[in-house]
């Protein structure tokens, strides 16, 4: 590949990293709750994801040969929803009834409701599990199908995510792809106040694991990571992404109380605004 | 009712290779305890497509979760209390609510475990199990019966839960036995009163049956082989037709059998129900057969109901 193209490559997916986040911020501000926190902060992650890495087709959705995603932090289902919309698997407009009682698009992803979600997800510390079955499966049956599964770094101080990380292990799953979205802050206030999971890295190296530190906003840094990622033999890889919970909307970046909390019409119009305006630079 | 005796995880054991020899499907898998549950006649013969994931149920669960997302039907056992006690949250929000095709066949239920004691003796699954939506929660009585639904389950799509015991118990049925799920079986047809029975305690049911006979009270049994959907008309039948209804079951009375009986009644054909059963307490470490005489689960317990 050219470095013209991968140039153009990574500025278009800044672009369409910019409509997720709007569309983001719409579906929480249609919803009157949410979490918008954490869904920013796995915007450009997801978006790499769904509109480079991932092998998927939005006209069949359960094509047995894609790539699988768990989102394991199901919270941030604002942010996988409004990347099916836009890569095609329902309609973008729909983003709007979020979390709405007529609405397919629950509050947390459900995989029989809503066309490209691979897993049922919400109560956390589940999903690494699910995606070491799906791993499992893409041996069993030799296909080339990857497994990728997003985890939030409060999620990871539940304990069942430490059993799936020693199964990856075990069973050298190196077509899984785990993801820590470290944006360092949970609920009740910062990783290290409540719980410190650090060193994420150090962790899931001992646990087995291929560890790449990158910067989660670089589209450049996770794009080189997913590919070290499958190029990584016999073992499971974990992508450590440092984040900015809130990242694009400056009043929500780095704040613990825009984890699970809709903006009213002022700071809708302020961050929509503010998302656009940096569009145009 | 047969002298030989066979435990329930014995025939899921045996059954198992049969099934993986039919069906490439299937997948199996444990966590630790592949010995105990049987799994590993299984693994023996399908090491391929055996998963021992170690002592982490809850991991166990997702992973049979995620193998079933990819068209997988696995079944994945552990001891009942581990199964549904430590993995209720998994099965629930990883497999239930999104109806995945995972068999959870969970062995050592009950105080029939013995000599383990209380914190092995898991007598809640019932009613753990039966109130999640997508489940089918099945419990059944001997060997052929556990040999039917072990293939029976792997040709319905969703959730299963059955419930296994340690201990062994009388064959009862013949090997043409015709089941259903949902639809007990009735043994007899003495009006003097039903009981209701599941898993261990049918052959204990079916003992009292014979002794009250010799005693010119003719009872009927209904082996309540599916716990969920249960087989309401036979409930209410067996309302209509017999002059008492006892149920028993080597589990709580709250939430087990006896109480998904009285729902029925409740709402059908309200009538009395006597509930034998682990009457809120904890089990304790013993044989299994001198436990089920501490705790009143035997025939004698049954037989005493109907001689007041």
């Amino acid at each position: 590949m050219s470095v013209v193209l991968e140039k153009l490559d990574i500025q278009e997916l800044e672009k369409k990293a910019r409509k997720i986040r709007e569309d983001i911020i719409e579906e929480v501000y249609s919803a009157k709750s949410g979490h918008p926190g954490g869904s920013l902060s796995i915007a450009d992650i997801l978006t790499v994801l769904y509109f480079r890495e991932m092998n998927i087709n939005s006209k069949n959705p359960s094509w047995e040969d894609r790539d699988r995603f768990v989102l394991s932090k199901g919270h941030c289902s604002p942010a996988l929803y409004s990347c099916l919309a836009n890569r095609g698997f329902f309609p973008v407009e729909d983003l709007k009834t979020f979390r709405n009682i007529n609405s397919y698009l629950q509050g947390h992803p459900d995989k029989n409701k809503v066309p490209g979600v691979d897993m049922t997800t919400g109560s956390l510390g589940q999903g690494l599990s699910v995606a070491n079955g799906m791993a499992i499966a893409g041996k069993m049956d030799k296909k080339d199908y990857r497994v990728y599964c997003v985890l939030g770094d409060g999620e990871i101080e539940e304990g069942q995510i430490w059993e799936a990380a020693m199964a990856a292990n075990k069973y050298k799953l190196d077509n899984l792809c785990v993801i820590v979205d470290n944006n360092n802050l949970q609920i009740d206030g910062t990783i290290e106040e409540v719980m410190s999971s650090y060193p994420i890295d150090e962790k899931f190296r001992s646990f087995g694991f291929q560890v790449i530190n990158i910067d989660g906003h670089d589209m450049e840094e996770i794009i080189k990571a997913f590919e070290v990622a499958e190029n990584v033999k016999g073992k499971p890889t974990c992508i450590i992404a440092k984040t900015i919970k809130g990242k694009g909307v400056t009043f929500m970046e780095n704040q613990a109380g825009w984890h699970g909390k809709a903006p009213n019409e002022e700071q809708y119009n302020q961050a929509i605004s503010e998302m656009r305006q940096r569009g145009q630079v | 009712m047969k002298e030989e005796k066979i435990a329930t995880r014995e025939s899921y054991g045996k059954t198992l290779i049969e099934l993986g020899k039919e069906n490439e499907r299937i997948v199996v898998l444990d966590a630790d305890l592949a010995g105990a549950t049987k799994t590993n006649l299984f693994a023996k013969e399908y090491p391929n497509r055996f998963f021992d994931i170690g002592i982490a149920e809850a991991n166990m669960l997702g992973i049979a979760a995620g193998l079933a997302t990819c068209g997988k039907v696995a079944y994945a056992s552990t001891f009942a209390m581990f199964a549904a006690g430590r993995g209720y949250d998994q099965i629930r929000n990883s497999i239930c609510y999104p109806k995945l095709n995972v068999k959870i066949c969970a062995t050592h239920a009950g105080i029939t475990v013995g000599e383990d004691g209380a914190t092995h003796q898991m007598l809640e699954d019932f009613s753990l199990m039966r109130t999640l939506p997508n489940m089918t929660v099945i419990s059944p009585s001997d060997d052929t019966q556990t040999k039917w639904i072990i293939r029976e389950i792997s040709k319905i799509e969703g959730p299963v839960y059955v419930r296994l015991a340690r201990l062994a118990t009388p064959i009862i049925y013949e090997e043409n036995q015709k089941f259903e799920i949902g639809k007990a079986i009735q043994i007899g047809k003495g009006i003097e009163g039903t009981v209701f029975a599941t898993g261990v305690t049918v052959s204990e049911a079916i003992k009292a049956q014979e002794e009250l006979k010799t005693q010119g009270i003719d009872i009927r049994v209904v082996d309540v082989h599916t716990i969920k959907p249960l087989d309401r008309d036979i409930v209410i039948k067996c309302a209509k037709e017999t002059k008492k209804l006892v149920s028993v079951e080597d589990h709580s009375i709250i939430g087990g059998l006896g109480s998904a009986i009285s729902e029925i009644l409740t709402e059908e054909y309200p009538a009395k129900l006597e509930r034998i059963g682990m009457k809120d307490s904890f089990g304790k470490s013993g044989k299994a057969e001198e436990l089920m005489e501490y705790f009143g689960l035997t025939s004698k317990a049954i037989v005493e109901k109907f001689q007041r």
